[in-house]
């Protein structure tokens, strides 16, 4: 797709590195980084479910950081390393993460799951989550309508503790 | 033969049936290489933005595009007056003989009759643009008042919600079983109340969507879209365009991000884009926002029932007698949630006499429609607390007088006397409902609970058990359909005329085919959704697939299996056909050295050679189709049970502990099935403690953002302990019934229940769900809140 270049409007150029690719780009200053990833970079896994920073299906990292990409314009992650859910698995091998979310049925319609991925992929790198409180919380900034959660509980757990080597606790 | 009759006719192993097998959908979903629309890339595709009227009610005087259609990348503005040629009403997909019909417009022409409704569309290069222009036409109105909740609507001398309206009541229906009169006027006892019960919305992650492209070579009008019910949509749009159904291809894409009732419906932005995408010659896309969802997309909303009940000294149920009012919106898009309501109240016990009326009314909000449960959490909340009321009126336990009354095993198929929105006489088909009972009151350690909720009361802690069971119809008519084919590359297809929106159609629908033939999983593939592949089909809603498309893909399945068979017995040149499927094979049952392979017989089949005669005997092309037409609707049940702790001073109720007792019949896939209901149990908490819409008295929405509309995350929605009992269906030769709403349908009436028996030391009354903090605050205080913010 052509950047958004349009009459009386500069495009701005910009350099992210995106799963470990570099990419420029031009893109309107108003672009937001998830239209940026969706269009520019063809990156269809970032989904767009309320463009106003609540249900999180959107979430990419930026510099390791978990943000909402609906919210953020894509010129403030000029120069900066961007992860989206396609960049988790291994060649064609899940990550335990996905592994975990498929096994326990974690996802339904699959809109949110990119987001919660992603959400959980920034968690689990700060250090364990021992219990079902703690699995709560790191799924609660975003929503998923279809699961009820209860798989993804299960899920982090599990990840957890294939990573971190810890025993959940409940 | 009838095919209900031929159904049975053929027997089958379950082998596939009944496994928990993980999801085929998933390694796409999981890696961000789902198949959204949003996510289909076609060159040169413009986008569209839709205007839409700010007002509850009001005359359009006039419609200026001129600033909109000069800023640059806009292709083109079009005004309902533009779409004059496709302006026809789109008709109510549940009608009534009595029903005061409203015209309802793709787009609206010269009023607007509710926030939300579409006045204008900008085309342009791309979404933001289009939203600029959006902000550049400037529409002309003069407002009218405007009708903002069913009391309103029914008020003696009320505005009239559409100008030149008989009255703002769109049907009354009343239903009657027995003598309810007679039976009330001698009941020992009578107890009545007035419950309102607010749903939430649909609120799937990916709101809805549709793109559409002419092609101009074969004339056909390829239209995707994100829809439950793409023949339905399919259909619509013929009969707007005056088109032949060949003419128009829709397909809903394998991926679409949640229905739950709302996208089963048909909009007028359905019906605009693709229309002005045949005019402009190029692909056009629009995706809604969620701003757009929340004032456009179709919501249940509050229905308001005044509920009264005759019963005897021991409890025993004498007569139910329910009016309500139930807030239809601006336009009729269907009657199907209040007819269901209509006859879901009396639910699985022995009532002898029972009136039900509706009141369905106009009011200038969204329309509304089916949101996953569909009338029946509102009818199941009425019936439900009045037991709740029964039992404290006698001083009885509460389980008990259920117990009590519950329609016993050996009585089905049992007739409620009513009839169903099905339009066949409202008759249970099977269940075991004391099973369900029984079970959620020992796995919840129901007795243990009543102790520790005595003891703690003495302690100044408030605890409350609430129970609520429901009886579901579902497995709905006319019919559904599927083909199966052997392909080229020796595999069969399984092509389903039904879309899945995350319920696993891929895999269920495989294991079903792979039993129907007795042929490995791995060599069976299914598609869906694309009306171009299957011509006929209905769609998913009320929880009806499984009991339709289900025995449609058996049938299909063993049908092209015996075609198969056919072919290997002449190729292989042997009398019979006991075969067996070996991996690709066919192989003879009793020497598997002797067999073909599934590339052979479709070789020989199905591609031929171009020009020689087919070996006498081969079945020429290996297709089948079956269409499932079920006598009348299937009746799932269960119970839930919950236990919950109330906090008087901030009102806040927590759930210690929930159990869901279900049955939805034979469960395909325990890992799908128990996915299903505990997902459908997530909106049911959102109905039961969370999800409120609000609007003021001029009609306009005050919750449109998830900022000031509780979707439950992961901390509201607790633990479940769940159990499934299997009383099959014999209405279809799977067994099947409904899995998707049990989770969502009793939760509220089981949470309301909850709380005010929470309270019941300060005698405290929950007659409004949500059953929200400042609800309970405000109950225990003695006093209702206004339903309305102010």
């Amino acid at each position: 797709m052509q950047p958004d270049v349009h009459d009386g409007i500069d495009g701005q150029v910009l350099r992210v590195i995106v799963n470990g690719k570099e990419h420029r780009g031009v893109t309107e200053a108003r672009t937001t980084l998830a239209d940026f990833l969706r269009r520019e970079l063809a990156l269809t896994g970032t989904h767009l479910g309320c463009e106003h920073g609540v249900c999180g299906a959107c979430t990419v990292l930026v510099n390791g950081s978990a943000v909402r990409s609906c919210l953020m314009l894509a010129v403030q992650a000029d120069g900066a390393e961007v992860e989206t859910v396609e960049g988790l698995a291994d060649g064609n091998e899940l990550s335990p993460l996905q592994e975990a979310f498929h096994r326990n049925h974690a996802l339904q319609c699959g809109f949110c799951t990119g987001g919660f991925l992603m959400s959980i992929t920034a968690a689990l790198r700060e250090g364990p989550v021992e219990t079902e409180e703690e699995a709560r919380e790191v799924l609660s900034g975003n929503i998923c309508r279809c699961t009820g959660y209860a798989g993804m509980i299960k899920a982090v757990l599990e990840t957890s503790e294939q990573a971190h080597g810890t025993k959940a606790a409940s | 033969m009838s095919r209900r009759d031929e159904q049975a006719a053929v027997p089958f192993t379950k082998n596939m049936i009944g496994a928990a097998v993980e999801r085929r959908e998933d390694y796409r979903l999981l890696t961000g290489h789902g198949k959204f629309l949003d996510d289909l890339d076609m060159p040169d595709t413009l986008e569209a933005a839709f205007l839409r009227s700010s007002f509850g009610h009001a005359r359009i005087l006039g419609i200026d595009t001129s600033a909109a259609l000069a800023v640059p990348g806009v292709v083109a503005v079009f005004t309902g007056e533009d779409l004059r040629p496709m302006m026809k009403p789109m008709p109510a997909k549940v009608a009534h003989p009595d029903l005061q019909e409203i015209a309802r417009l793709p787009m609206a022409l010269d009023a607007v009759h509710y926030v939300g409704e579409p006045v204008a569309v900008v085309i342009a290069t791309n979404r933001y643009i289009a939203e600029d222009a959006l902000d550049l036409i400037d529409v002309d109105y003069q407002e009218l008042p405007a009708i903002s909740s069913t009391a309103a609507a029914l008020a003696p001398d009320a505005p009239l919600a559409h100008e030149g309206a008989r009255d703002n009541i769109a049907v009354h229906v009343t239903q009657r079983a027995g003598d309810p009169d007679a039976a009330f006027a001698s009941a020992p006892h009578v107890l009545s109340e007035t419950f309102t019960v607010t749903r939430g919305g649909g609120h799937s992650m990916e709101c809805r969507a549709v793109a559409a492209r002419l092609d101009t070579v074969t004339g056909q009008l390829v239209v995707w879209d994100s829809t439950q019910a793409p023949h339905y949509a399919r259909n619509a749009l013929a009969n707007l365009y005056d088109m032949r159904e060949d003419d128009i291809r829709l397909i809903a894409p394998a991926d679409v991000g949640g229905g739950f009732g709302p996208k089963a419906q048909f909009y007028g932005e359905e019906a605009v884009v693709p229309w002005v995408a045949m005019q402009l010659r190029k692909p056009v896309k629009w995706i809604e926002d969620r701003r757009e969802n929340f004032i456009s997309t179709m919501m249940e909303r509050t229905q308001t029932h005044r509920v009264k009940v005759a019963f005897d000294d021991d409890g025993m149920l004498l007569a139910l007698r329910d009016v309500f009012e139930h807030d239809q919106g601006a336009y009729v898009a269907g009657l199907q949630v209040p007819m269901i309501t209509l006859s879901t109240v009396p639910g699985p016990y022995k009532i002898p006499n029972i009136h039900t009326e509706l009141f369905s009314c106009y009011t200038n909000m969204v329309p509304t429609s089916s949101v996953r449960g569909a009338g029946r959490p509102q009818a199941v909340a009425a019936m439900e607390r009045m037991m709740d009321r029964v039992a404290e009126y006698l001083g009885m336990d509460p389980a008990e007088l259920r117990r009590r009354n519950l329609i016993q095993p050996d009585e089905f198929p049992y007739k409620v006397g009513l009839m169903f929105r099905d339009g066949s006489p409202l008759t249970y088909d099977s269940g075991n409902y004391p099973e369900l009972l029984s079970g959620v009151v020992e796995r919840i350690d129901y007795d243990g609970w009543r102790r520790r909720q005595a003891e703690l009361r003495t302690q100044g802690r408030l605890i409350g058990i609430g129970i609520a069971c429901y009886v579901e119809g579902c497995g709905l008519g006319p019919y559904e359909g599927a083909k199966a084919r052997l392909t080229n590359s020796g595999e069969v297809l399984v092509t389903l005329a039904a879309a899945p929106q995350g319920q696993g159609y891929e895999t269920v629908y495989a294991q079903i085919a792979s039993d129907a033939m007795g042929l490995d999983m791995e060599h069976i593939r299914v598609t869906t959704g694309d009306t171009g592949r299957i011509p006929f089909g209905q769609g998913t809603f009320a929880s009806r697939i499984t009991a339709t498309a289900g025995p449609a893909v058996l049938q299909a399945c063993q049908a092209l299996r015996a075609r198969i068979f056919t072919t290997a017995a002449v190729m292989l040149k042997i009398e019979g056909d006991n075969f067996v499927f070996r991996g690709d094979r066919v192989c003879l049952a009793e020497d598997e050295s002797i067999g073909a392979t599934l590339r052979e017989i479709t070789q020989v089949a199905n591609i031929g050679k171009h020009g020689i005669t087919l070996l006498r005997g081969v079945p020429a092309g290996l297709e089948t189709q079956a269409y499932f037409a079920p006598e009348r609707a299937a009746y799932a049940s269960g119970a839930h049970a919950v236990v919950v702790e109330v906090d008087p001073e901030t009102g806040r109720a927590t759930v210690l502990k929930y159990v869901i007792g279900h049955d939805c019949g034979t469960v395909i896939n325990p890992l799908l099935v128990d996915g299903q209901v505990l997902g459908g149990f997530g909106a049911g908490i959102g109905n039961a403690m969370y999800e409120e819409q609000f609007y003021d008295e001029s009609a306009q929405p005050q919750t449109t953002s998830y900022l000031d509309f509780s979707l439950p995350s992961s901390m509201e929605v607790p633990p479940v302990t769940l159990f499934h009992v299997q009383s099959p269906s014999p209405l279809n030769p799977l067994g099947a019934k409904g899995a998707g709403e049990g989770g969502t349908i009793p939760a509220p009436a089981a949470i309301a229940n909850a709380v005010e028996d929470a309270l019941r030391p300060f005698g405290a009354r929950i007659n409004e769900i949500p059953v929200t903090p400042p609800r309970i605050v405000a109950a225990i205080a003695g006093r209702t809140t206004a339903r309305q913010m102010s």
